[in-house]
């Protein structure tokens, strides 16, 4: 077998994949093998892909992806833990012509920010919200979050979640389905190259529904890892996030054109 | 002059709002301001200007809405009245934390807790020391008439702008609620996307290819840096501090003895101040228009012939304790409060007057 060199695999004709300008050079601070990173990319990408680059507004939550606007290449806010929906419904009604999007951890949105969550897919408002569920609160050193699922254990269950006496873990994703105001529901992953790809075609369908005025929310939860906050090695993580989480968090598609999926 | 109309003080808040060109209004009702985000709605601004308004599901998410859309450059404005601003107090801090230009309208009634629906001034300290985490300030006007209601929207939006800072207008639910003729101001229209861009060159609007991205955000891991950034806060407030003080002084020349009182408070001293100067008291009146940045030296300016000074609020006793500040111990401050939504009457403020400071 011919020995394969490095300058063969750069010269520029053997180039398959290139980073979208749309990411910074800035170094990820997230843990290696997180999720974010590549969540953030394929966001970065659909939105160079559509052409979109000079018309969106970011805004990113409290939580891990806190820094988000360190590594997306558009303008960016940054909210209050929670309230990124209502900053969005702030651009996005004085702003109507603009490309928003929320990206938004599960304590973020589905504990502290439920009712913003809740509200802004009840008015139907035309942006497009990006979930990412680990199941944890990342940024805070590994407690428990609302998408914990029973028995899992945080540094605030570390007996493991007891469903009679801390609740039952919440389908935030199920429940704005159910909301007359969204009109495009899904939920993926992003921890495999064919995961990655569903991904990436569902946030594209989610950007493609704001930008021609589909009217309600476009949202896409992406459940993914927190190896730092589960403690447990990257491939490890993924192989229980399999296991655990994607049974209670079943990945696809929950709503298309304003339909439930039956 | 401008167009002449009878309104209540909430319903000139809205008025005004169109009027200065304002982007959005994002709020949530409660007694005794509704009125502003009702005559909003019923004024249908969308129509005649374009302006959006919006019932939000809290107070929680209008100063957040506030929040987004003040961070691409829009006017934009919420109003609410004390346990509704109690709400906003996180936003507020972020909002002064990222240096957006908004305006905030407290119509302040009694509390603490549920409190009441009559009116009160005891949010002072809340509006002026802070309210929301961390060291920061937002300027604060403090109307005394339906017209100031109107005319410190514009106002307050001028200031916000020129100096990136939230701005609130602390009234109460005697201006808020009571009616008197107003006369309005010129429509002055929205600004286009262009001005936009021109006047916030800092707003998130969408990243053209001629920059880099611009970002909103108050965070800063690196002690010093933030420590950087709050000293440029810090040096903001001192300019604001010495170029943005607004009294009113009424019969201060030859004041032996002087009143300091802001909004409703000030209309009803000043009908303390006729009494007293017919029964030969030579009574002043200083209303505080910008009660932050207070106007300290003002009051201290007087002290050459002023020997005692009655401060009156519906409150336990707030901006006393500035009173007291600038007065540095050189003549006796005393206070005079009522609390719980109860009103003095101009007569109830003399006797008091004439108890702790003439009397003595
Ligand atoms: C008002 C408020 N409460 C609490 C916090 C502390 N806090 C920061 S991030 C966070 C949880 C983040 O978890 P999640 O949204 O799941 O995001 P992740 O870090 O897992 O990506 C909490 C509780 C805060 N910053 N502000
Ligand atoms: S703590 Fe968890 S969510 Fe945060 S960067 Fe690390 S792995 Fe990712």
């Amino acid at each position: 077998m011919a020995e394969i060199r490095m300058e063969d695999i750069t010269r520029p004709e053997n180039l398959v994949y290139k980073k979208t300008p749309l990411m910074t050079d800035n170094i990820l601070s997230y843990c290696p093998g997180c999720g974010h990173g590549t969540a953030h990319r394929i966001i970065m990408e659909v939105v160079e892909e559509l052409g979109l680059q000079e018309n969106t507004i970011g805004v990113c939550p409290v939580g891990c992806s806190v820094l988000a606007y360190d590594f997306m290449n558009v303008d960016m806010q940054q909210a209050a833990h929670g309230r990124a929906p209502a900053l969005a419904t702030g651009i996005k009604r004085t702003w109507p012509n603009r490309t928003v999007f929320t990206y938004q951890g599960d304590g973020d949105l589905a504990a502290i920010g439920t009712a913003e969550t809740i509200h802004v897919c009840n008015r139907g408002e035309n942006f497009t919200m990006i979930f990412i569920n680990n199941g944890i609160y990342g940024m805070t050193g590994g407690q428990m979050a609302p998408t914990t699922l029973e028995g899992m254990k945080s540094s605030t269950c570390p007996y493991g979640r007891d469903v009679q006496t801390m609740g039952h873990p919440l389908k935030m994703t199920e429940v704005v389905a159910t909301l007359p105001g969204t009109f495009f529901v899904s939920r993926q992953a992003v921890h495999t190259p064919s995961a990655v790809r569903k991904a990436k075609k569902a946030i594209r369908m989610a950007f493609e529904n704001q930008r021609d005025k589909k009217g309600g929310i476009s949202f896409v939860e992406i459940v993914s890892n927190c190896n730092s906050g589960w403690k447990m090695r990257p491939v490890d993580a993924n192989h229980w996030m399999e296991q655990n989480m994607f049974p209670f968090f079943p990945l696809g598609d929950l709503k298309v054109d304003g339909k439930l999926v039956k | 002059m401008g167009e002449l109309r009878l309104m209540k003080g909430n319903e000139a808040i809205g008025e005004a709002a169109i009027r200065a060109g304002v982007d959005a209004y994002f709020g949530y009702p409660i007694t005794p301001q509704s009125e502003v985000i009702e005559y909003l709605m019923a004024e249908k601004p969308y129509e005649r200007t374009g302006m959006v308004v919006l019932q939000a599901e809290s107070e929680v998410a209008s100063i957040n809405m506030v929040y987004g859309a003040a961070a691409t450059g829009k006017k934009v404005m919420t109003s609410s009245s004390s346990p509704g601003v109690s709400l906003m107090m996180e936003g507020v801090s972020y909002i002064a934390g990222a240096e957006l230009p908004c305006v905030l309208v407290n119509v302040v009634r009694g509390g603490p807790g549920l409190g009441t629906i009559q009116p009160s001034q005891a949010d002072y300290f809340q509006a002026t020391k802070g309210g929301g985490h961390g060291d920061y300030r937002m300027i604060v006007l403090a109307p005394a008439s339906v017209q100031e209601m109107s005319d410190f929207v514009k106002l307050a939006f001028e200031l916000a702008f020129r100096y990136r800072n939230p701005a609130m207008i602390l009234s109460d639910g005697v201006i808020g609620q009571m009616m008197e003729k107003v006369e309005l101001f010129d429509p002055l229209p929205r600004w286009t996307e262009e001005q936009i861009t021109k006047l916030s060159p800092w707003a998130t609007t969408g990243k053209p290819s001629t920059r880099e991205r611009n970002i909103i955000t108050s965070l800063d891991l690196r002690p010093h840096v933030q420590e950087q950034r709050n000293i440029k806060l810090q040096n903001k407030y001192a300019i604001i501090q010495e170029k943005e003080v607004r009294c009113e002084k009424i019969a201060c020349d030859d004041a032996e003895y002087l009143i300091v009182a802001y909004g409703s408070s000030a209309r009803i001293a000043q009908k303390t101040l006729d009494i007293a100067r017919a029964q030969g008291i030579k009574l002043g009146l200083l209303r505080a228009i910008t009660l932050w940045p207070f106007p300290s030296k003002q009051i201290h300016e007087l002290l050459d012939h002023v020997k005692g000074i009655l401060t009156v609020e519906l409150s336990a006793g707030q901006m006393v304790e500035d009173v007291r500040l600038a007065v540095e111990g050189k003549v006796n401050v005393a206070f005079y409060g009522r609390m719980g939504g109860m009103i003095y009457t101009p007569e109830e403020i003399l006797d008091v007057l004439k108890a702790k400071i003439i009397g003595e």
